[in-house]
């Protein structure tokens, strides 16, 4: 970085202002085919969606009304949609918060070398490599009620049949997401916040200990000061992807019972592709933009940032 | 800190508590570590086992947990059928999308690595892309899609093109993101010196810095396949026959409890094996390649 912004000032004052004008021209034209892909796939169809938002699209209609804000008020008034944010909010922070936990854990655990860690990592994060479709299948199999290991596990242990019908009932088919994706995603908090440990000055330890800190006073002291903005990173990466869940509720439960363990990423593919109200569907869609733009947001400034300084 | 005495004892004592608690310690981090390794490895092997279990074992209660007659059949019967166009599409569509978001991607990255296109702006804007939620965009997708298949069916819904164009787009802010992270590691000085010898910008980024930057491009790639491989959304959204990728085979299986997981499994398997191979080789920089580059690791 420092490299390259010092030497174009210095080139461009022995050659003139066009070496800089030919010199930004050229970006822009390295960058153009990758912006004119962004622009046709990603912010003309989000032009496209903002427009259908307005509009009754339905499959009985042959006309797409312009409505105004109607999608918008029925979609803040509409129990589904509010259900499907509960979920989702359920499962996001409980995975995230468990994967926190567990991954920092294990990272105070692991953080330094030690014999069969060359071994050990790699296995380590095999759950992360497959695919959340497989991990569905998997799980779905894992916690069926008759068939499945977790019940049959639990049973040795109580000592006595258990039954519990996981995926039958909202709050343990909730449970079962969670827990699902902790297995899945635990290990990329754990190696996040390993190489967050890693980088955090040994000298720092010494003085501390040398201060008669213990173990409680130097994790609080150093190791989550010293980390604080690799947590920020790492909990919003997981937050913004859990919040997307889709697979697992396409394999564990359909949304099921009812429509009691809906996320909001399958009630807006229900809104478009079962219903086909794709104008409604749009009106969620961006109400969801909104939502996590103002979420984001406010998280960047007050934790990414602030942790910066 | 009284007097020299205690100056002195205190690190010694230390030391002491130090080295009895490091035996304590590495038992527990090797406790800790088998417990975490089953955890870890048991869906994954469960899987592989019930792909090679006949029905009568895995529709057992209680279940069977090391398969007593393993048999192939599964993958025979899932790879005669669906399977095999399942696999080949998924090859075909994660590579494309892989070698066209490289292309254009670490051609981006590159300008904004030396010439600071867009600066700063620029680049978040373009990480900005990824927070969003692929569910957002698939009503305008299904309707560009259906419009453009009218016109040229090859390039509509249910083609490789459609998936192979979305899927370049959604990894683009990650390629871009970390190439350039890769080019700014080149320093300029090495290929100014060949410009100044006569060779043109274009010349000299592909013979100098480019060979230079071939690990980050091999992660990098990787990481993209993996994502294209991955990715069920859309997949299961825009496509029907033709198209099917692997993800929506084995979802396909899915439905009422039992049926077919012995062929739902084995093709999870060959679903799950060529990530496992390609994720030895970005092992390195696994943690760089989820956060994008956000966290060095």
């Amino acid at each position: 970085m420092n490299v390259a912004e010092s030497t174009p000032g210095s080139v461009a004052a022995t050659r003139g202002p066009s070496f800089a004008a030919r010199r930004r021209i050229e970006g822009w034209l390295l960058v153009l085919p990758a912006l004119l892909l962004i622009v046709a796939l990603t912010i003309f169809p989000l032009i496209q969606a903002l427009i259908l938002s307005f509009q009754r699209w339905d499959l009985q209609s042959q006309e797409h009304p312009f409505i105004g804000l109607q999608n918008y008020r029925d979609a803040l008034v509409d129990p589904r949609v509010w259900g499907a944010m509960q979920n989702t909010g359920i499962i996001v922070v409980g995975a995230v918060a468990l994967e926190f936990l567990l991954g920092l854990g294990l990272a105070l655990l692991f953080v330094g070398d030690f014999k069969g860690k060359r071994f050990a990592m790699p296995l380590l994060i095999l759950p992360v490599m497959v695919a959340p479709i497989v991990v569905g299948l998997t799980w779905r199999m894992l916690w069926d009620n008759q068939y499945g290991a977790i019940n049959q596990t639990l049973s040795w242990i109580a000592g006595r049949e258990v039954n519990i019908i996981w995926l039958g009932h909202r709050d343990s088919a909730l449970f079962a997401m969670i827990v699902t994706d902790v297995w899945q995603w635990t290990p990329f908090m754990f190696l996040v916040l390993l190489a967050g440990l890693s980088g955090v000055n040994p000298e720092l330890y010494e003085a501390a200990a040398l201060d008669g800190a213990g173990w409680w006073q130097s994790l609080r002291d150093v190791s989550l000061p010293g980390i604080s903005r690799v947590i920020a990173v790492a909990i919003i990466f997981r937050a913004l992807d859990v919040f997307k869940v889709f697979d697992l509720v396409y394999m564990f439960t359909q949304g099921g019972p009812g429509t009691s363990t809906e996320s909001i990423s399958w009630y807006v593919y229900q809104l478009g592709f079962k219903f086909f109200r794709l104008g409604y569907a749009s009106a969620v869609s961006f109400l969801i933009v909104i939502f996590l733009t103002i979420v984001a947001t406010v998280y960047v400034a007050r934790f990414v940032r602030g942790a910066e300084a | 800190m009284s007097g020299h005495a205690g100056t002195f004892a205190a690190p010694a004592r230390a030391a002491v508590r130090r080295d009895r608690w490091r035996g304590v310690r590495t038992a527990v981090r090797y406790a800790v570590l088998i417990v975490v390794l089953v955890f870890s490895l048991f869906p994954i092997l469960w899987v592989i086992g019930t792909s090679v279990k006949l029905p009568g074992e895995y529709l057992r209660n209680p279940p069977v947990w090391v398969p007593q007659e393993p048999t192939f059949i599964h993958y025979q019967n899932v790879m005669a059928q669906r399977g095999n166009l399942a696999l080949k599409n998924s090859v075909i569509i994660a590579s494309g999308a892989t070698i066209l978001s490289m292309l254009v991607g670490s051609l981006a990255a590159y300008s904004m690595a030396r010439l600071q296109t867009g600066g700063k702006h620029f680049a978040f804007w373009l990480l900005s892309q990824r927070m969003m939620p692929p569910v957002v965009l698939i009503v305008p997708f299904f309707l560009l899609l259906r419009e453009v298949g009218q016109i040229h069916p090859a390039l509509g819904l249910d083609s490789h093109a459609a998936l192979i164009a979305l899927y370049t787009v959604f990894n683009l802010p990650f390629v871009i993101w970390m190439m350039r992270a890769y080019f700014d590691a080149v320093p300029a000085e090495v290929e100014e010196s060949a410009q100044v010898d006569g060779s043109t910008r274009l010349r000299a980024f592909w013979e100098i810095t480019m060979p230079l930057a071939v690990p980050g491009l091999i992660a990098t790639g990787t990481f993209a396949f993996i994502f294209s491989w991955m990715e069920f959304l859309f997949a299961v959204v825009f496509t029907r026959t033709k198209a099917v990728t692997l993800p929506v085979a084995v979802a396909g299986f899915s439905g009422s409890q039992g049926s077919n997981w012995g062929q739902a499994s084995a093709l999870a398997v060959v679903a799950m094996l060529p990530v496992f191979a390609l994720a030895l080789l970005v092992q390195r920089h696994f943690v760089r390649g989820l956060t994008l580059g956000a966290v060095r690791g």
